[in-house]
C-alpha cells in the first residue's frame, strides 16, 4: 500500500507541473463533442439522441490519447527501470501510475461532461448518472489503457498501435457506460447497468497491473 | 510436449505427420465442398443460399478455435516457457484472422439475399467483428518490435487478456443488442440441421480443422527457420567479413 | 449444369462467397509455401557461411 502511495504521489507531482497534459485530454473531449452539432446540425432531437454515444466515445478517445504519458516518459529517463528493480512489487507501482493518470485526466473528463452534456442536449435527468457512470468508467479505462500501453512500450509506431490493441477491449466499458445514461434518460433502472460497470472495474483492479507489469518487464530486459 | 521443445526434433514430427493432415484437409475438403454444392438440398426456406452456410458457420468455429489456440500457446510461453509456443502463436494468428475474416465476408453475402441487408449489428456478427480487430492487434504486435521474442511476449500477454475479455465482449454484446432491440429476429445459425445439411457442415468444419493444423506446422517450421536466420545473420554480422568462409555454428 | 450454375437465382452470393474462401485459404497456403521455401534458402546460404547478396 505504501508502494501505492508514493507511486502516486510522484506521479502527482511530476503532473503537477505540467498541467498542459491535463488541459490537452480535456481540451480534445471538449472540442471532439462540440464537432457533432456541427457535423449533424443543431436540431436538439437528434442531439439528445446521440449525445450519450458521442460523449462516451469521445471520453474513450481523448482516454486513448493520454495513454501515451503514462509510461513513455519513465521509459525515456530511465526512472522506469528503477522502478522495476525497487524492492516493491511492480504490480502496486503500477497501480499507483494509474491511479495518478486517472486523477489528472479521468477527473477532468468527469468535470467536464456537464458542460458537454448541456451543448448536446441531454436531458436533464441523465446529469447524475452521467457523472457516475463515468465515475465507475473513466478509471477502468486507465486500467484497461495501461496494459495496452505497457504492450507498446518501445515500439515506434506506438500510438496507433495503442488504440487497435485498446480500443476493443474498451467496448464492453462504453457499452454499459451508455446503457446506464440512457436508462437515466427513459426512467428505467440504473442500477444494473452501474453494478456491470463496477463489475468491469473490479475485474481490472487486479488484472490490469498483472498485465501490466508483465508487459513491463518484458519490455525492460 | 517439451519433448518436442527441440526445433530439429519438432521439425522431424511435424514432417512426418504433414503428409496426413494434408491428406485429410484434401479428402475432408473434397468430400464436404461434393456434399455442401452438390449432394445436399436447397433449404426449402432458404434455397440455394443456404449453401454459404457451410463456409459461414464452419469458419466462425475456426475462427473460436484458433483464438482458443493462440491463447493456450502464449499460456505455455508465459507459464511454461515452452520455446517453440511462440512460434506457434505466430504461426496461428494469421489462420485465425483470415477465418475470421470470411466469416464476416460470407456472413455478409448470405445476409443480403436472406435478410436484405450487408450488414447488421446484431449479437453474433458484432462480436465476430470485435474478435476480428483482437486478431488484428495480435498480429500488429507480433510485428511491432525490432526484437521477434519481445514480440511474441507482449502478443501473448495480449492473447490471455483479450480470452479474458472476449466472455465479457460477447456478454455486453448480447446485452447492448437486447437493449437496442434489431428491428427483425435474425437467426445467422440458419434451419434448425437436418442430417442431409449436417453431413456437409461437418465435413467442412474436419476439412477447416485439418487445413489449420497442416498450415500451422508448416508455418511453425517457417518461423523455426525465421529464428534461425536472424541468429546466424547476428552471428555473422560480429564476425570475419562478408565472404570469408566460416563453418556454421 | 446450367441450374447449378444458377444456384436457384442466387449464384452472385453463392459462387463469390466460395470463391473468396477459395481464394484466401489457397492464397494464405501459396504465400506460408514461398516464404517458407525461401527461408530454407537463406538460411542454406547464410549456413555456407556467404551471406546472400543484398543481406544486411
Amino acid at each position: 500500500m505504501n508502494a501505492v502511495a508514493a507511486m502516486l504521489r510522484r506521479d502527482l507531482r511530476l503532473a503537477w507541473r505540467s498541467p498542459g497534459d491535463s488541459a490537452n485530454v480535456v481540451l480534445f473531449f471538449v472540442l471532439g463533442v462540440v464537432l457533432f452539432p456541427f457535423g449533424v446540425g443543431p436540431g436538439a432531437e437528434i442531439l439528445a439522441r446521440i449525445s450519450v454515444g458521442v460523449i462516451w466515445v469521445m471520453a474513450l478517445l481523448a482516454a486513448l490519447l493520454s495513454l501515451d504519458r503514462l509510461f513513455r516518459e519513465d521509459a525515456e529517463d530511465g526512472s522506469l527501470d528503477l522502478l522495476a528493480l525497487s524492492p516493491a512489487p511492480l504490480e502496486f507501482l503500477v497501480l499507483g501510475k494509474v491511479l495518478a493518470h486517472w486523477l489528472v485526466t479521468g477527473i477532468p473528463l468527469i468535470v467536464a461532461s456537464p458542460l458537454l452534456a448541456l451543448f448536446m442536449q441531454l436531458p436533464a435527468a441523465a446529469y447524475p448518472v452521467l457523472l457516475l457512470a463515468l465515475l465507475l468508467g473513466t478509471p477502468t479505462l486507465s486500467l484497461i489503457g495501461a496494459i495496452g500501453a505497457g504492450l507498446t512500450l518501445g515500439t515506434r509506431r506506438g500510438g496507433v498501435l495503442v488504440a487497435l490493441l485498446v480500443l476493443p477491449l474498451y467496448i464492453p466499458v462504453l457499452i454499459f457506460g451508455v446503457s446506464a445514461v440512457e436508462a437515466a434518460t427513459a426512467g428505467l433502472a440504473v442500477r444494473p447497468h452501474l453494478l456491470l460497470l463496477g463489475g468491469l472495474l473490479a475485474l481490472f483492479v487486479p488484472l490490469s497491473p498483472i498485465a501490466t507489469a508483465a508487459a513491463l518487464r518484458q519490455a525492460l530486459h | 510436449m517439451h519433448r518436442y521443445a527441440n526445433p530439429a526434433r519438432f521439425q522431424r514430427l511435424a514432417r512426418a505427420i504433414f503428409p496426413w493432415t494434408t491428406g485429410l484437409t484434401v479428402l475432408c475438403l473434397g468430400g464436404g465442398l461434393w456434399f455442401a454444392l452438390v449432394q445436399s438440398p436447397p433449404d426449402y426456406q432458404q434455397g440455394e443460399t443456404v449453401r454459404i452456410m457451410y463456409i459461414h458457420v464452419p469458419a466462425a468455429w475456426m475462427a473460436m478455435f484458433s483464438y482458443t489456440c493462440i491463447a493456450a500457446a502464449s499460456a505455455a510461453l508465459l507459464v511454461w516457457k515452452h520455446p517453440l509456443a511462440e512460434l506457434a502463436a505466430r504461426a496461428m494468428a494469421p489462420i485465425g484472422a483470415s477465418f475470421t475474416a470470411l466469416c464476416l465476408i460470407t456472413g455478409s453475402l448470405w445476409g443480403e439475399p436472406m435478410w436484405g441487408t450487408w450488414w447488421v449489428w446484431d449479437a453474433r456478427l458484432t462480436s465476430v467483428l470485435i474478435l476480428f480487430f483482437l486478431y488484428l492487434g495480435q498480429i500488429a504486435l507480433f510485428n511491432a518490435f525490432d526484437d521477434p521474442t519481445r514480440g511474441g511476449r507482449a502478443a501473448a500477454i495480449l492473447a490471455l487478456v483479450g480470452v479474458i475479455n472476449v466472455p465479457i465482449i460477447k456478454f455486453s454484446v448480447d446485452w447492448w443488442n437486447t437493449l437496442h432491440q434489431p428491428a427483425s429476429v435474425l437467426r445467422m445459425s440458419g434451419p434448425t440441421i437436418d442430417p442431409s445439411m449436417l453431413l456437409p457442415l461437418l465435413l467442412m468444419a474436419f476439412g477447416f480443422t485439418f487445413y489449420f493444423v497442416s498450415l500451422t506446422l508448416l508455418r511453425i517450421r517457417s518461423e523455426i527457420l525465421a529464428r534461425r536466420l536472424r541468429a546466424l545473420q547476428f552471428a555473422q554480422g560480429s564476425a570475419e567479413p562478408a565472404g570469408a568462409r566460416r563453418v556454421s555454428a | 449444369m446450367s441450374d447449378f450454375f444458377a444456384m436457384g437465382g442466387y449464384a452472385a452470393y453463392v459462387w463469390p462467397a466460395y470463391g473468396i474462401t477459395a481464394a484466401v485459404l489457397i492464397g494464405l497456403w501459396i504465400a506460408s509455401v514461398r516464404s517458407l521455401k525461401s527461408r530454407e534458402a537463406e538460411v542454406e546460404a547464410a549456413e555456407a557461411g556467404q551471406p546472400r547478396r543484398g543481406d544486411r
